[in-house]
């Protein structure tokens, strides 16, 4: 097996939990973040079910310490709480002291300030501010500027629904190749109405909470969420003799290369992304402990990558779970979260049940597991499937 | 009946950009999935949109767009059938 | 490490560039303050059920990559990384002018669908089915050198032979609108052949798709070998000079190894003096060549650029257009390309002769 990259701190923001521990005491407690809409002005409020961050932009703001004048999208603010909360983790004093790089992600981008005043910029001065804020990659240039994170490798991914777990691979080989000592990696979206409503055209959102894997499922819910992961190399980590939370021990990407939107029946981009990350790994599918599905709860996706499972581990698949019902699904955010997810697992040998699942699906035999359950972990692999057939695989070890 | 399968053409053609073909090109029982016209599970959610609009019929699950957008003939009876405007 | 190639190109600009056999021999000259591609037609590249539904910049990623597969005689490619800065921005446009035009109501999903920022990377595996590796990277004018810096670390490992890799921007008729109201984009229509001379804020803004086939294998089309592309986030202006002799000293090279400076000044008054301090500096007496007069600034321009050094490195030529001084006519073995936009985001991308 190979040694991997070394993550040496996380952070995290979602619908369950505004840091990692609060995150963990939700997933332990079975506490869903998924409601009705109650903050975004939106037709939809109080219909739609979606996954929101309990503080609004002005409290995100006064948490940063941002000025008035700031022009930070709500994925930038959601960003840079989470990734603040990783350099932290990783008790980094001086970020200057190792060649540091920035990998993120997001798919809205600033999209949630564009939308507001889309007409507005037309006719006023007032809010132009956020027209620089716009592109994707705005968010991560403020996340670097809170960081300290100057003269270096920034930069930002976008493939839809995989993009942090991208991130994240793209930030391992970085360090590899020794290109950088130190990467944050990772990935931050928060909704919008162009999300929620793009996602109802496709008739893919469900209206109660979501049920991942289940016969019955009735589609997804969305939700907002940021995390970041420090990745460093083995000689910072021996210098500065560091804490290693745990590894990226294998990754691969894949394109699924069948439809614009929809996933194969057979998962074919899922079973080639798993089947490289295995052989980066230098590992069988017999020695992965637990998988973080990317179970999104819709009928595409959880028959494609429930099939595409059957075909990489055959009859010995470990136990499985979505954590999407907790969270609602993040979008480019999400391979992040479920990194820290998968962190967390294996430090304390815990497995999250796959919430609301009641009825096999016919197709398959597969059951998720569905209670909280302890074993010990030594791997965890976790997926992330996104639009325009992108598939995205990680392992992580101890 | 007759205006309605025009109708439905012409909007089909417009609204699913199939520039190069011309409404006698489609007969009233080609079918438009698949071998026929070609259409795919985009276009049907395209469709969708199109009768409850147009037609105020509402469909909340995708599979029953399959049955009726089978071809122009099924399509304007189920309109016909089901239409509050 | 294995040397990376740059097999083939494919490229559609604000100049007539589709078609490989010329080299800015007819130069398109505007007087505006944004300027369009001149597009191939669509039809003889994408059949038209799969056109239907694309916009002007998948229509342009998808046809540049078909025109840089067929040059390296590839149907098939390891993987696919592009980088766009805005992303399908007319498709967000619709969609959005959509949501807010019906309250919401009435909404379809083909323009949503297709304003994903990796929809011309999807489209380009599902159109030649490649189920490799396929990145999108998504940085204001680094996003085209994110992806060269992916595929060189893949080339260079052998972890892949053959890598398409593109940038992609299209412009979008509000996100120029607003772009106006900020100054991004000049006041004033210009003629492109003052632009660079420009006293005034703001550039002219352009769009266009410039794909590439590199590979760790050289072959008779191959154009150039890239030696190395970095990226900084931020640099101050004091700061450059520094940064990039250490970039060259990492590569062996000093400033008076290189043959050939292509870059990246747009016109914008605020801004241009960036490039000064190398036009006027350590590069003061090295043939220097500009390209955003005939392109426009988008944020994936600078591929453009890379554009026209993989051509400079091959023909062993300067069209005029281009050439701001003649310091050297002949023998061009090393080229440095310097861009960055509104003093971020600011990119060295170095080129051999092969």
């Amino acid at each position: 097996m190979s040694t991997g990259v070394a993550i040496t701190g996380m952070g995290i923001i979602s619908a369950i939990g505004n840091n990692v521990s609060e995150n963990y005491s939700s997933l332990l407690e079975g506490r869903t973040g998924i409601s009705h809409i109650s903050k975004i002005d939106t037709v939809h409020k109080g219909s739609i079910m979606v996954g929101e961050i309990e503080f609004t932009n002005a409290e995100l703001e006064a948490k940063l310490g941002l000025s008035a004048d700031n022009n930070y999208s709500r994925t930038a603010l959601l960003g840079a709480v989470a990734a603040k909360e990783a350099i932290a983790d990783a008790k980094i004093t001086n970020i200057k002291d190792y060649r540091t790089g920035l990998i993120s992600s997001t798919s809205v981008g600033g999209m949630d300030m564009t939308e507001k005043f889309y007409y507005d910029y037309l006719e006023s001065e007032d809010n132009r501010k956020y027209i620089e804020g716009h592109h994707a990659g705005d968010s991560t240039e403020k996340i670097a500027e809170q960081l300290g994170i100057d003269q270096s490798l920034v930069t930002t991914i976008s493939t839809a629904c995989s993009s942090a777990a991208n991130a994240i691979m793209f930030g391992a080989r970085l360090i590899k190749t020794g290109k950088l000592d130190r990467v944050i990696v990772g990935g931050a979206d928060c909704l919008s109405k162009f999300t929620i409503n793009g996602f109802k055209t496709l008739m893919i959102l469900s209206d109660t909470y979501n049920t991942p894997f289940d016969e019955n499922r009735k589609g997804l819910n969305l939700g907002e969420a940021a995390a970041y992961l420090v990745l460093e190399s083995d000689f910072l980590v021996k210098k500065e003799k560091k804490k290693v939370l745990g590894y990226v021990v294998g990754y691969g990407n894949a394109n699924d290369a069948y439809h614009q939107t929809a996933s194969s029946e057979n998962g074919d981009g899922a079973t080639l992304a798993m089947e490289k990350a295995l052989a980066v790994a230098g590992l069988e599918p017999k020695d992965i402990d637990y998988i973080n599905a990317h179970g999104t709860a819709t009928g595409n996706n959880d028959l494609s990558e429930g099939r595409a499972l059957i075909r990489v581990f055959g009859k010995e698949i470990p136990e499985f779970s979505s954590t999407k019902a907790y969270t609602g699904h993040t979008l480019a955010a999400a391979g992040a979260i479920e990194a820290v997810y998968a962190i967390l697992s294996l430090q304390n040998n815990i497995i999250y049940p796959n919430l609301n699942f009641k009825t096999p699906m016919k197709e398959f035999s597969l059951i998720p597991q569905t209670t909280l359950k302890e074993k010990a972990l030594n791997t965890v692999l976790s997926n992330s499937l996104g639009f325009g057939g992108n598939c995205s695989t990680l392992i992580f070890s101890k | 009946m007759s205006d309605l399968k025009q109708e439905l053409k012409e909007k089909i053609i417009t609204q699913l950009n199939l520039e190069d073909i011309a409404i006698d090109e489609i007969a009233d029982d080609d079918s438009l999935f698949g071998d026929g016209l070609g259409l795919d599970s985009i276009d049907a959610l395209e469709l969708i949109v199109m009768l409850d609009k147009d037609y105020g019929i509402k469909l909340t699950d995708p599979k029953e767009g399959k049955k009726i957008f089978e071809s122009i003939e099924v399509m304007a009876k189920y309109i016909a059938e089901h239409r509050t405007k | 490490m294995e040397k990376v190639y740059i097999n083939s190109i494919g490229s559609i600009s604000a100049q007539k560039t589709f078609d490989n056999n010329d080299f800015l021999e007819e130069i398109t000259t505007y007087e505006d303050n944004i300027i369009p591609v001149i597009e191939p037609n669509y039809k003889d590249f994408i059949p038209p059920a799969a056109a239907r539904r694309m916009a002007k910049g998948i229509k342009m990623g998808v046809v540049a990559s078909k025109i840089a597969l067929e040059e390296a005689n590839l149907t098939d490619i390891d993987a696919i990384i592009t980088g766009t800065g805005m992303g399908c921005v007319r498709d967000s446009e619709k969609f959005v002018t959509a949501i807010l035009d019906n309250n919401e109501q009435f909404l379809t999903p083909t323009s949503f669908i297709q304003s994903t920022h990796n929809t011309v990377a999807g489209q380009i595996a599902l159109g030649i089915g490649c189920k490799g590796y396929n990145f999108t990277y998504v940085h204001s004018s680094v996003s085209f050198e994110s992806a060269l810096i992916d595929a060189l670390m893949q080339l260079e490992l052998k972890e892949a032979e053959n890598i398409l890799v593109g940038g992609v921007d299209e412009s979008g008729e509000h996100t120029n609108a607003i772009h106006k109201l900020i100054q991004h984009i000049k006041p004033e229509k210009i003629n492109s052949n003052e632009l660079l001379n420009s006293k005034t804020a703001g550039a002219v803004f352009g769009e266009g798709a410039n794909f590439f086939v590199l590979s760790n294998k050289k072959q008779d089309s191959s154009y150039a070998q890239v030696l190395g592309v970095k990226t900084f986030n931020t640099l101050a202006i004091s700061d450059l000079l520094a940064n990039l002799e250490a970039y060259l000293k990492e590569n062996n090279l000093s400033a008076t190894d290189i043959d050939v400076l292509i870059s990246g000044n747009n016109g914008d008054i605020d801004y241009d003096n960036y490039y000064t301090e190398l036009t006027n500096g350590p590069f003061k007496n090295t043939q220097q060549v500009v390209y955003k007069h005939l392109s426009g600034e988008f944020n994936t321009a600078s591929a453009f650029g890379f554009w026209l050094g993989a051509k400079i490195l091959k023909t062993q030529q300067i069209p005029s257009a281009v050439a701001i001084n003649t310091i050297k006519t002949k023998g061009f073995e090393i080229v440095l390309l310097y861009n960055q936009y509104r003093g971020k985001n600011h990119s060295f991308t170095l080129l051999r002769r092969c």
